[in-house]
């Protein structure tokens, strides 16, 4: 027989507790499975897309967003060891009179035999050649659900200012679910988008037995500037890459959680141990070694990790379903907005988060399992022992050194830019505060008065007596007050300084926009000419937005076109002096940090199939866009691209013309044309922080997680408390003590603990907070932020925390507070 | 003290041998009711008086403490102490009665192990809410009078079992409360310990002019008290006087 019965028989004869651990481990699993779950599905989704629209090409040609001249698909076609060359453009149609835009891919149709073709002739009308007229248009299932359209109904779309009736010409089954995409012939999608002559990408097949790597270098050769050719693979790759940072964020915010819960089951662990000393004491006269009672203890915790783990896994697969099912697949932040992924469960993500979870409770179990087998199994075994240990002075020294490591960690440099140090730096921080807690709570609790009342100076003796299980409590309490107050604190100072930063980059009072979302709308000269002359329009700007691609394996970086860049941008630094005739380029604080440019440095942009060299003549910050922006004056873009077009028009209203006033007479100097989106400064402001609070949402619900299994704790340590006091209880109640009393004592208790940690954690948040904003942001994000300490909410936050977690201490004692009395000093009942 | 005491001499010249724990008629069963404990269950103890309880386990000697000390409901007749009726009370009334008039010594001792040994000694009285200076000096006289003196500030985990329990002998009668209940006081206590304490018991309680309520099966604890009943069929019977 294994002494295994000894050890797992508590498990379930403690159902409570161990129910207790094992939500807390999967709440902080499903966090950790359903992030990772809608990402990996969201970005699998944007794979297979790709892959459907690139079929089994070997290399892919890309370009900007703009596109470029179709003349090298001739070139490439007949490149040797090119088999075939698939011309595409893609574009993201804006969808007339909605606030949606549909990707639309024109393809080569009378390439037979090509995946594009093999497509079309797949779709519902049968007959690839229906895709020949200029407005028919093929969509995928996905598409045609989302917009209620069958086979023969009208689509929508909008084309500059103009609308554009497209006839779906047939429903295309068969591709993976959540593909929301239309087909259109190339030339058609050409003319009816105006982009004539213009291709965003070329499919290479190769021909058998062609080196990939020396027909990619044969095919870089001829590549105007601004183009790259990379295996498909590469553009899945830079849409992660889009997104990693917020994923990881993300990701590591579950993995707190998970922490929380590894601290709470170290909480009913540690208690667990101590309620059964004598137990352990027996074992160890009966002849386990200290090693097999750690083994036994800490497999425990592994079996509680388990369940856990296997029930995270389960919720985390189930929420995640159900968030894409109500919300798609974006998480807030936009990376994939749109998108309805069908979700992917993954074997080996799964397993990775059930060992993590495993090992999380393993260490919370393991903890308090070594200190029980090196205790004294001689005293424990004594008639009469009082279960407690002396009162040793921690020490500070290794904790302090922890938080030392964690600021010195802090300085180092990304690592494959993702801020690895910073998080490691995170960690050590929490790590060491919660190290420091034994010796702080020694402290603080040492200093507490005597008491006068009796449930005063009763709790006021426990805590100062055993301040070691009041820190156990309070450990779960500070690293979740620690998680919400970085996060509180990083989120504030972003906040205010996308509010300020608003209030630099939106100084007109109205801005119209012809497009958004989608790329297809513009406005063309005659659109600016009319702005410019409706009745109370002061001065106009316009400003074209644009893509250029600096480096093959990077996102797209966003170019803008605008007057005085100089003076219109929220710059941060700006040269002193530009060189005679070469323009300057004002960059994101981003692109100094991807491209390593420098205020002065000669650059080079690719720009209408060739490189240009410009100035850096300054840097601003760009909260819109986290892989860099570069703008430059409208007329240097124009005199080199010839693009007159513009996508947003500034406008300042000359004097005393209402705003509301001005957009009437806008709409109907359009009137007959596509809505433009007009909208006043304020309105846009309030869209972008609208925009801004849902990206953080999510990280809420991840933090409110915390928090709970933070309470969670609190109350499970002090029922295991109260049970290990139900005696101490009922000796009270013997002596007169009323329930009301032992209640009141109890949340004493709770409230001092409760305050310890969060008073910690809030020190210990504070200082996070700092590598969050300084670190973690600038490095995932590249921005820098001014901080902003949200005094009034956090005091709120720490109050409520205070008084739920002593609510959670005396819910967390009823149980034993309401023991029969008499029961509880009978030992041999 | 001496005053305290000399004063209920005078009262009980007065009125002698007055009886100020009636419990009449006590009815208590278990099992839902299908195994009674006590049935028409009578008892007076007068006050002074010292009482010692024996019989076999599972009788209900200890939840006779209990039904007296109010921690148990009674589920017939009636318990009065000095004259106020203890199972007419309600939960809080009863629990301020047994603050305020009672002292408990148990088996396990039950010293807080995170308070000191005066803190301990020192808990009736704060509940009572005496005041600081006072608790001070009845803390260094009960310590002083159980053997302890010196030892207040002394923690728990450095006292022998027969000292721990000395501690509770103090802090049951730190109070003067008019009844201790002492249930197994030597249960946990090697044979020349328990001698001790139970003389340290004995003396107290009569130092104190206290009623004495103990629950033994240890015959020389018995011995002890001034008479001594045997719970049996549900109802006390007086056993043969001590020598």
């Amino acid at each position: 027989m294994s002494a295994a019965i000894y050890f797992f028989g508590r498990l379930r004869s403690h159902a409570g507790g161990s129910l207790l651990c094992i939500f807390a481990i999967a709440l902080g699993v499903a966090l950790g499975v359903a992030v990772e779950g809608i990402n990996r599905s969201a970005l699998g989704e944007f794979a297979r897309g790709m892959r459907t629209v690139s079929g089994a090409a070997d290399l892919e040609v890309r370009g900007p967003r703009e596109g470029f001249d179709e003349r090298l698909y001739g070139v490439l076609g007949h490149l040797p060891g090119v088999g075939r060359a698939s011309p595409r453009i893609e574009l993201e149609a804006k969808l007339a009179g909605r606030t949606d835009a549909l990707r639309l891919v024109g393809i080569d149709i009378f390439q037979a035999g090509s995946p594009a073709g093999t497509m079309a002739a797949r779709a519902g009308a049968g007959d690839r050649f229906a895709l020949l007229d200029p407005d028919a248009v093929i969509l995928s299932r996905a598409a045609a659900d989302w917009l209620g359209l069958a086979a023969g109904g009208r689509l929508a779309v909008q084309s500059g200012l103009a609308r554009r009736e497209l006839r779906v010409a047939g429903v295309l089954e068969g591709l993976p679910a959540g593909q929301r995409l239309a087909l259109m012939d190339i030339a058609a999608a050409q003319w009816r988008f105006d982009r004539l002559g213009i291709l965003t990408s070329i499919g290479i097949e190769l021909a058998p037995g062609t080196s990939v790597g020396q027909a990619q270098e044969r095919v870089r050769a001829l590549l105007p500037a601004g183009l790259s050719v990379a295996p498909p693979l590469a553009a899945e790759e830079r849409q992660a890459a889009l997104s990693r940072a917020y994923r990881v964020n993300l990701n590591m915010l579950a993995m707190i959680a998970l922490l929380t819960g590894a601290l709470l089951v170290l909480c009913v662990q540690a208690l667990a141990v101590s309620r059964r000393r004598g137990e352990l004491a027996f074992l160890r006269a009966a002849g386990m070694t200290p090693r097999e009672i750690v083994a036994w203890l800490s497999a425990e915790g592994a079996a509680i990790g388990l369940a856990g783990g296997v029930l995270g896994v389960a919720i985390g697969y189930a929420g995640a379903g159900a968030a894409i099912a109500w919300f798609g697949g974006d998480l807030g932040a936009g990376f994939f907005a749109g998108s309805r992924p069908a979700l992917v469960p993954d074997a080996p993500s799964a397993a990775a988060f059930v060992a993590l979870g495993v090992g999380a409770a393993t260490l919370g179990a393991f903890v308090p399992a070594r200190a029980a087998a090196l205790a004294s199994s001689a005293a424990a075994l004594k008639a009469g022992d009082v279960g407690r240990e002396a009162n040793r002075r921690p020490r500070a020294l290794p904790a302090v050194a922890m938080v030392a490591c964690g600021v010195a960690i802090a300085f180092a440099p990304p690592v494959g830019e993702l801020p690895v140090f910073g998080y490691v730096s995170i960690l050590f921080l929490l790590l060491g505060a919660l190290g420091l807690l034994p010796w702080l709570a020694f402290h603080v609790f040492a200093a507490l008065p005597e008491g006068v009342r009796a449930q005063t100076m009763l709790a006021f003796a426990q805590l100062r007596a055993a301040p070691g299980q009041a820190q156990l409590a309070a450990s779960g309490v500070l690293a979740a007050v620690a998680l919400v107050v970085a996060m509180a604190i990083m989120v504030a100072s972003f906040r205010q300084s996308v509010e300020n930063w608003l209030a630099e980059v939106l100084p007109a009072d109205v801005y119209v926009r012809a497009s958004v979302p989608g790329q297809t709308g513009h406005l063309d000269e005659a659109a600016q000419r009319t702005i410019a002359s409706v009745a109370g329009a002061g001065r106009v700007r316009f400003v074209r937005n644009a893509g250029v691609l600096i480096e093959a394996g990077r996102p797209e970086l966003a170019l803008i076109a605008r007057e005085d860049p100089a003076h219109s941008l929220p710059l941060l630094a700006r040269a002193a002096a530009l060189p005679e005739g070469v323009p300057g380029v004002w960059v994101s604080e981003a692109i100094p940090d991807l491209y390593g440019w420098r205020i002065g440095q000669r650059v080079r942009i690719p720009l209408a199939g060739a490189e240009h060299e410009f100035v850096v003549a300054g840097i601003w910050r760009d909260y819109a866009r986290s892989h860099g922006a570069a703008a430059m004056e409208a007329d240097v873009y124009r005199r080199i691209t010839g693009d007159r077009r513009a996508s947003v028009a500034e406008i300042w209203l000359a004097p005393g013309v209402p705003a509301a006033e001005f957009a009437r007479a806008l709409r109907a100097a359009f009137a007959g044309s596509e809505p433009v989106e007009i909208s006043e400064s304020g309105a846009v402001r309030a869209r972008s922080l609208a925009i801004f609070d849902r990206t953080f949402a999510v990280t809420y619900g991840m933090e409110a997680a915390a928090v709970l299994i933070a309470l969670a704790a609190v109350a499970a340590s002090f029922a295991s408390l109260a049970v290990l006091r139900r005696r101490e209880f009922g000796m009270l109640r013997h002596l007169g003590m009323s329930r009301a009393q032992i209640g009141r004592m109890l949340a004493l208790e709770g409230a001092a603990v409760a305050v310890l940690g969060v008073g910690a954690g809030l020190v210990a948040g504070a200082v996070m907070s700092v590598v969050l904003v300084q670190v973690v942001n600038r490095q995932s994000f590249h921005w820098s932020l001014a901080m902003t300490m949200p005094l009034a909410p956090l005091l709120a936050f720490a109050l409520a925390t205070a008084v739920l977690a002593a609510a959670a201490a005396v819910l967390g004692g009823r149980g034993a507070m309401n023991v029969d009395a008499v029961r509880a000093v009978r030992e041999d009942w | 003290m001496l005053a305290g005491v000399s004063l209920r001499r005078f009262r009980q010249a007065l009125h002698p041998i007055r009886p100020v724990l009636r419990i009449r008629d006590l009815c208590y069963a278990i099992d839902s009711g299908s195994r009674a404990l006590m049935r028409g269950l009578d008892l007076e103890l007068a006050d002074g008086e010292y009482v010692a309880i024996m019989g076999e386990s599972g009788v209900g000697k200890s939840t006779l403490l209990n039904l007296v000390a109010g921690l148990e409901r009674s589920q017939g007749g009636t318990i009065e102490l000095d004259g106020v009726e203890v199972t007419a009370l309600d939960e809080d009334a009863r629990t301020r009665l047994r603050r305020a008039r009672m002292g408990f010594v148990f088996q396990a001792f039950h010293v807080l192990p995170h308070v000191s040994v005066g803190r301990n000694v020192a808990l009736p009285l704060v509940l009572n809410g005496w005041s600081r200076a006072a608790i001070d000096v009845r803390v260094a006289e009960m310590l002083e009078a159980v053997g302890l003196g010196g030892r207040a500030h002394s923690a728990p985990r450095e006292l022998s079992g027969g000292e721990l329990q000395r501690v509770a002998i103090a802090r049951a009668l730190a109070l003067r409360p008019g009844l201790v209940l002492a249930d197994e006081p030597t249960g946990n206590l090697d044979p020349a310990n328990a001698a001790r304490v139970i003389e340290l018991l004995r003396s107290q309680i009569r130092s104190q002019g206290a009623m004495g309520l103990l629950v033994t099966h240890s015959p020389l604890a018995a011995a002890s008290a001034d008479r001594v009943l045997v719970l049996r069929d549900s109802r006390l019977w007086s056993a043969a006087a001590p020598a």
